[in-house]
């Protein structure tokens, strides 16, 4: 991995925002889309992330990370959040948040798991669960911009049920030329989880050099950057971006 | 005072335990990198003392096990906004190396296997402030948590406590490392919540 070709360091302190729920749509009956308007937002790049503070009435407050769903889009941004059981933050925004309602955020962050519309190397996107979310948005960036850049989602679920942004992936898979998507679940019958296999039959050759971008829980992450570079794949080429706990 | 959520209560408030402002606490130890784990062969394994003269002090695995070893309990504090408690590691603590280190550096810039590096003044890797750690709660330390050696640097955001260690590169001038390049500050005091450049 070189040193992050990020153009300028980012000067000035990034500042909060207030940002209003516009609307919310249910990915799954445990996830749902955050549809938010956030006056003079700077435009981000897929894959980016925003930070979000939520205070309480006593002046309590907390942050979380979330990656963000949608390609630049003037002042409105999408936020795709899984509900994590007894979480202090995400039952609140999936579950609490209604239209109207602020919440504080700043952002974008992160200047390594993006992907350019000017990048011209094939990509690989690997997503397992809600780790589809910045890599949607480079699907959807991809779409807006109008790139012919060639992508290949592999997308591990637990089930179909699980599956976020289903209906705009079958129309993606139908109108993106050059946009290929294939799915693992891990939780149907003869479910499994992902392996070489599905890499090497779903991705693309080594030496075709894609970028790669790998994001869901910690062990599907390594699991999947390790088969990348066994298959051939330069380290740097393999971005990753992990989430959740592990064992240690 | 921040703007309110309406219906947001938070977890129960505790006064037991102050957490740097931001910072909430987990019982898990989550993983961050950017790439993939590399996978380092201890016959292989060397660590790399650089001076600004570009005089160069080497240790083998076997070498670094020879040095005196500390176990410091203390706490992390991840810019992802993860704090973990009472964290216990065994290794060598800078010190030790730069007894025979001749610099008149004011920074450092650390190195690791597979390409990371990330920026410190030296003072801060000085004075039993940081290690080079190879196991942790009495176990060998996992590759995926940076074995099987990292720097570790805990008073602060654990980004600069560089997992796969094999250098330090002295500096007179300051230079930003990988996500420091990518906006995040350049020295990261989890206390003044210095998370990203301008803070």
């Amino acid at each position: 991995m070189a040193r992050a070709a990020v153009p300028g360091r980012l000067t000035g302190r990034l500042a909060w925002r207030t940002a209003r729920l516009v609307e919310a749509r249910e990915e799954t009956p445990t996830a749902r889309t955050l549809v938010l308007d956030v006056s003079g937002w700077p435009g981000h790049l897929p894959g980016q992330h925003v930070d979000v503070r939520l205070t309480a009435e006593d002046g309590y407050s907390t942050q979380r990370s979330y990656s963000i769903a949608s390609a630049a889009q003037g002042d409105r941004i999408e936020l795709t959040v899984q509900r994590v059981p007894a979480g202090e933050v995400s039952p609140y925004l999936v579950e609490g948040l209604s239209p109207g309602y602020p919440v504080e955020l700043r952002g974008p962050v992160g200047g390594w798991f993006v992907w350019r519309t000017t990048d011209t190397a094939p990509v690989l996107l690997v997503a397992g669960g809600s780790g589809i979310v910045p890599l949607m948005a480079m699907v959807r960036a991809r779409r807006a911009a109008g790139s012919r850049v060639p992508f290949r989602l592999i997308y591990s679920a637990r089930t179909k049920n699980d599956v976020f942004y289903a209906e705009e992936l079958r129309k993606r898979v139908r109108d993106d030329a050059g946009l290929d998507v294939a799915y693992v679940f891990t939780r149907e019958e003869h479910g499994r989880r992902i392996n070489v296999n599905d890499i090497s039959t779903a991705g693309w050759p080594a030496d075709f050099q894609p970028d790669c971008f790998v994001c869901g829980p910690t062990g599907f992450v390594e699991t999947v950057a390790d088969i990348l570079v066994a298959l051939g794949n330069e380290p740097r080429r393999v971005k990753t971006e992990r989430f959740g706990p592990t064992g240690a | 005072m921040g703007i309110v959520s309406p219906g947001f209560q938070g977890k129960p408030r505790s006064a037991a335990v102050t957490l740097p402002p931001g910072q909430y606490l987990t019982e898990d130890f989550p993983v961050l990198s950017a790439g993939p784990t590399p996978r380092i062969q201890l016959d292989q394994w060397e660590f790399v003392i650089t001076t600004e003269a570009g005089v160069k002090h080497r240790w083998s695995w076997a070498e670094l096990l020879e040095l005196p070893s500390e176990t410091p309990t203390v706490d992390l504090h991840c810019v992802t906004k993860w704090s973990k408690l009472g964290t216990t590691w065994r290794g060598v603590a800078l010190d030790s190396l730069f007894e025979q280190v001749d610099t008149a550096a004011d920074f450092a810039l650390a190195h690791s296997y597979g390409g990371y590096t990330t920026n410190l003044p030296l003072e801060d890797l000085l004075d039993g402030q940081a290690w080079l750690v190879y196991e942790y709660e009495g176990e060998e330390l996992g590759a995926e948590h940076g074995g099987p050696v990292r720097l570790l640097v805990p008073h602060l955001y654990l980004w600069k406590s560089a997992k796969w260690v094999n250098g330090i590169q002295l500096l007179v001038q300051d230079e930003p490392g990988f996500w420091e390049s990518a906006g995040y500050h350049d020295y990261g005091d989890p206390w003044r919540e210095q998370r990203y450049q301008g803070d």
